[in-house]
C-alpha cells in the first residue's frame, strides 16, 4: 500500500489519510446503513456511528420491521460493536414529534398525501443529526441511502443511484447546498445485492435483515388512526361528491382519501369506476370523477430546492420529473414564479397529488423540486429560489 | 496504539480490586455447593462466612445481619417488597420503583425535606421510609439517622441504599439507626452481580426470590461463590480508601474551582450541601449531556449523565428535576465521580476534552 501524498484525496473527499479523518455515520440499524459503516472503518475512517431515537418505541407495534425502533438501535449497536467504532444514540424525539410527525398529520388534515420521509431528512437527518455530526468534529456526515454525490465543475451535485430499482434520490430533492457539502452516500454506486453481498463480507449481521418498507411510525400501515389520535378535531364526516354535482355518499373524513384512489369510496353502480379527483378540506368535500376528470397539466410548487447550475429560470426550463417516489419519468417545463415554481407538463398526467413532491432531473442528476401544492394555488414558501449560498442554506436556528 | 483511558465513572462502578480478582480467581477451582456437607462444600461454605464477617465488619454489624444478594437492587427489593413505601425524589429507580405514595421532596441543594416526611408518615404509620445515604448522581448526603429517628417514632421502619458509601465514608449501621441498608460490591472495588442486604437483628422479611434454604431462607438460590468473595475483599479494602478520601476531595474541589474559574457559566448541583468528596455533577447550560458525553468519550474521557436508559437515550434526571432544575437544564448535566486511581493528570484530561465545548456554548 503507497502512502498518501498531501495533495490525494481519500475516497471522501479529504486531502488527508482515512485515519485523520472523521466520519459520522447515519446508522439506522439496517443492512444498508450498517454496511456503509462497515465500509468506511475497512478503509479506515475514524467512522462514529450515530443512531436516532425518534419516538417512544412502546407506542407503536412490536411488530415493527422499519428503521429506528428499539431492535434497530440494539441492532445497530452491536453492528458497532462488531466493527469496533464508537456508537451513540441521539434522542430527536421531540423535534420528530413537531417536524415530522405533526406535520404529517397536518398534511392529511390539509388533504394532502404527505411524504414525512422527507420531512425526516430535510429536519431531524440532515439539520440535528448534521449539527451532532458537527458537534463531534466530524468531516462529514455518512447516510446508507441509495443516492450518488459526484462532485462536478460547480461543486458537489445529487444523483441518483447506480441501482435505479434502489434510488432514493427522490426522498432527498430538499437537500440543501450547504448539507450536499457535508453529507456522504457510500451506496450509491452500489448495486444492492453488491451492498448485501458486502455485509457479508464484513461481517455485518444485520444482512439478511428484510428492508424496511413502511413509514417508520405507522408500522402497521394504519396512518389514519395517528391522524385522529394528533388531531381529533380535525376529523370529520362530510359528503363524496360527483364532478357533476351529484351527491354520491357521506365519508368519515378527507384523512380517509387519496388523489386518484378508487377503491373504499362506496360507490356503487356508476357507468365507469370514479376515482378521488380532488379533496376540500374546508367543506369536507371528496370529489370523484372518471378517469379523464384526473388528468392535470399544469400545477404549482411550493418550498422548492434548486440544485441546478445558476438560478431556476423565470422563463422555464425543460425537465424530467417524478410526482412520486415510483412515479416513471415524465417531461415538462418548471418556471421560477415568485418564491416557488410552476411546471406545465408536456402531456396531462393522473393524480398530480397536494403533499407530494415533484423532483427534477437531468438525466441522473437531480435539479431539485418542490411540493405539489392544493388547487394550483402556491402555498406559503419557506426557500427561496436563488442559487442558495451556506448562508440561505443554513439550517434554521 | 491504545490512548490513555480517563475512567471518570466511579460512581457507576468503580475498577475490580486485584485483591478482589485474587479471591475470585481462587474460587474457581473449588467444585463444592456451599450447601454440600462434604469437604468441598465446607470449602466453599467458609469463602462465604469468610466474606460475610468482612462485610459485617465494614458496616458494623454482626455476620448474621448480612444477606448476600445479586446487587443492590435485589437487596432494595427485599427490604421494600412489604411496602408501602415513602421514598425520597432523588432515589435510585430500584427504590421509587417500590414507592406508591408521593415522593418526599428535597431542596434545591438536593437534601430531603424531613418536615415533609413527618407529615406524611402521619398518613403512613406504618410505612418503609427509603431514604440513600449519599446520592448517586450528585453525591448529596442526606439527614438518614434524622430520618430513621422520624420514623421509628411512628411505628415506621427506615430502609437505607447506601451503596454510594462504603470506601467514601463510614458506613455504621448502628450508628445510623436504619432498619435495612443496601450494599453493592462494584460501587467499591468489587465485582458487578453482588451485593447485600444488611438486616436489624430479630427483624425478619418475606423472601422475594424462593427456594431452598440458603442464606437463612431469606434468599434461596445457590450462592455466587466467586462474587461473594470478592464481595469480602473489597469490604476489607474499603477502610483503607478511607484514608485517601482527602485526596480524592482535593482533587474534586480542584477541578470545581477550575470550572468555576474557566466555565463560569456551569453549575454544580448539590454545591451547597455535604456531598461525597468524589462526586460533581455539572450542568453545562445549553450542551445537552448527549453531546457532553459523546465528545469527552471520543477523547477517551468517561463520565456518566442522569439517567441513561437501555437503548443509550439520556431522559432528564429526576434527580435534578426534583432539585428543582427544569428538563432543560437536567438534559445538560453531567457526573464526574473520581475514585482511588484518579490523578490530576485525569482531571487535566477532562479539561482539555471538555472545556472547548463550554468556551464554544459561551462565545
Amino acid at each position: 500500500m503507497t502512502g498518501l501524498n498531501s495533495q490525494a484525496l481519500n475516497s471522501m473527499g479529504f486531502a488527508k489519510p482515512p485515519a485523520a479523518t472523521r466520519i459520522v455515520v447515519a446508522m439506522s440499524g439496517g443492512v444498508d446503513s450498517s454496511v456503509a459503516a462497515a465500509m468506511l472503518a475497512r478503509d479506515g475512517y475514524d467512522v462514529v456511528g450515530l443512531t436516532m431515537q425518534l419516538y417512544d418505541v412502546d407506542a407503536v407495534t412490536a411488530k415493527s420491521k422499519t428503521c429506528c425502533a428499539g431492535q434497530d438501535i440494539y441492532d445497530a449497536r452491536r453492528v458497532a460493536d462488531r466493527i469496533g467504532m464508537p456508537h451513540y444514540v441521539v434522542d430527536y424525539e421531540t423535534t420528530f414529534k413537531t417536524d415530522v410527525i405533526d406535520r404529517f398529520a397536518d398534511s392529511y388534515v390539509r388533504g394532502e398525501t404527505p411524504v414525512p420521509c422527507i420531512r425526516c431528512n430535510q429536519t431531524v437527518k440532515f439539520r440535528d443529526l448534521f449539527k451532532a455530526a458537527q458537534d463531534l468534529g466530524a468531516d462529514a456526515l455518512a447516510t446508507g441511502h441509495y443516492v450518488q454525490r459526484l462532485v462536478g465543475k460547480q461543486g458537489p451535485e445529487l444523483h441518483s443511484a447506480v441501482d435505479p430499482g434502489r434510488d432514493q434520490s427522490y426522498f432527498l430533492f430538499a437537500t440543501t447546498r450547504a448539507q450536499l457539502d457535508y453529507v456522504r452516500f457510500p451506496l450509491g454506486g452500489l448495486e444492492k445485492p453488491a451492498v448485501r453481498a458486502l455485509g457479508e463480507e464484513l461481517g455485518v449481521h444485520v444482512a439478511a435483515k428484510p428492508d424496511s418498507q413502511d413509514i417508520c411510525f405507522v408500522p402497521d400501515g394504519r396512518y389514519a388512526d395517528i391522524v385522529k389520535r394528533l388531531r381529533p378535531e380535525a376529523v370529520r364526516k362530510g359528503d363524496i361528491v360527483h364532478v357533476d354535482g351529484r351527491h354520491i355518499g357521506p365519508h368519515d373524513g378527507v384523512i380517509h382519501f387519496t388523489i386518484g384512489q378508487r377503491k373504499g369510496l362506496g360507490v356503487g353502480g356508476e357507468a365507469e369506476p370514479l376515482y378521488v379527483v380532488r379533496i376540500e378540506p374546508d367543506t369536507a368535500r371528496v370529489i370523484v370523477g372518471p378517469k379523464a376528470a384526473l388528468l392535470e397539466q399544469s400545477f404549482a410548487l411550493h418550498g422548492v430546492n434548486w440544485l441546478g447550475d445558476g438560478m431556476l429560470p423565470e422563463e422555464g426550463l425543460g425537465v424530467v420529473m417524478k410526482l412520486r417516489n415510483t412515479h416513471t419519468p415524465i417531461t415538462g417545463t418548471v418556471f421560477a414564479d415568485g418564491s416557488g415554481a410552476k411546471v406545465v407538463l408536456d402531456q396531462p398526467e393522473a393524480a398530480v397529488t397536494p403533499g407530494q413532491a415533484c423532483v427534477f432531473y437531468d438525466g441522473t442528476r437531480v435539479l431539485g423540486g418542490g411540493w405539489i401544492a392544493r388547487g394550483g394555488v402556491s402555498a406559503p414558501v419557506s426557500l427561496n429560489l436563488r442559487r442558495a449560498g451556506p448562508e440561505a442554506a443554513a439550517p434554521p436556528a | 496504539m491504545t490512548a490513555r483511558l480517563t475512567y471518570l465513572d466511579y460512581n457507576a462502578s468503580a475498577p475490580l480490586l486485584p485483591e478482589a480478582a485474587a479471591a475470585m480467581t481462587a474460587t474457581f477451582a473449588m467444585s463444592g455447593n456451599p450447601s454440600s456437607v462434604h469437604r468441598s462444600g465446607r470449602a466453599a461454605r467458609a469463602v462465604i462466612e469468610d466474606a460475610r464477617e468482612a462485610v459485617a465488619a465494614l458496616v458494623n454489624v454482626t455476620p448474621s445481619q448480612v444477606v448476600f444478594t445479586s446487587g443492590a437492587t435485589e437487596a432494595n427489593a427485599l427490604a421494600l417488597s412489604t411496602g408501602p413505601v415513602v421514598a425520597s425524589a432523588v432515589e435510585h429507580p430500584s427504590v421509587l420503583a417500590w414507592s406508591e405514595a408521593e415522593a418526599i421532596p428535597v431542596s434545591s441543594d438536593g437534601v430531603v425535606d424531613l418536615a415533609a416526611l413527618e407529615h406524611r408518615l402521619k398518613e403512613f404509620p406504618h410505612a418503609v421510609v427509603a431514604l440513600m445515604l449519599a446520592n448517586n448522581e450528585t453525591g448529596v448526603l442526606q439527614p438518614v439517622e434524622d430520618a430513621a429517628g422520624l420514623a421509628h417514632a411512628c411505628g415506621a421502619r427506615l430502609h437505607c441504599d447506601a451503596v454510594q458509601g462504603p470506601g467514601r465514608l463510614p458506613v455504621d449501621f448502628q450508628a445510623l439507626g436504619v432498619d435495612t441498608l443496601s450494599l453493592s460490591a462494584h460501587k467499591f472495588g468489587g465485582p458487578k452481580g453482588i451485593g447485600a442486604l444488611i438486616l436489624r437483628p430479630g427483624l425478619e422479611l418475606p423472601a422475594v426470590v424462593r427456594g431452598g434454604g440458603q442464606e437463612r431462607r431469606r434468599r434461596a438460590g445457590t450462592e455466587n461463590l466467586a462474587g461473594i468473595a470478592g464481595f469480602g475483599a473489597a469490604a476489607q479494602a474499603a477502610t483503607r480508601f478511607l484514608q485517601d478520601a482527602p485526596r480524592v476531595a482535593a482533587l474534586r474541589d480542584a477541578l470545581e474551582a477550575r470550572l468555576a474559574s474557566s466555565a463560569p457559566q456551569a453549575r454544580v448541583f448539590g454545591h451547597a450541601a455535604p456531598r461525597l468528596a468524589n462526586t460533581s455533577c455539572v450542568m453545562l447550560p445549553g450542551v445537552s449531556a448527549e453531546t457532553q458525553l459523546m465528545r469527552l468519550d471520543l477523547a477517551h474521557v468517561q463520565v456518566s449523565a442522569g439517567a441513561a436508559c437501555s437503548s443509550g437515550k439520556i431522559a432528564p434526571s429526576h434527580v435534578l428535576t426534583a432539585m428543582g432544575a427544569s428538563d432543560a437544564d437536567a438534559k445538560c448535566a453531567i457526573r464526574i465521580s473520581l475514585g482511588r486511581d484518579t490523578t490530576e493528570e485525569d482531571i487535566n484530561a477532562f479539561f482539555s476534552a471538555w472545556l472547548p465545548l463550554a468556551l464554544t456554548a459561551a462565545a
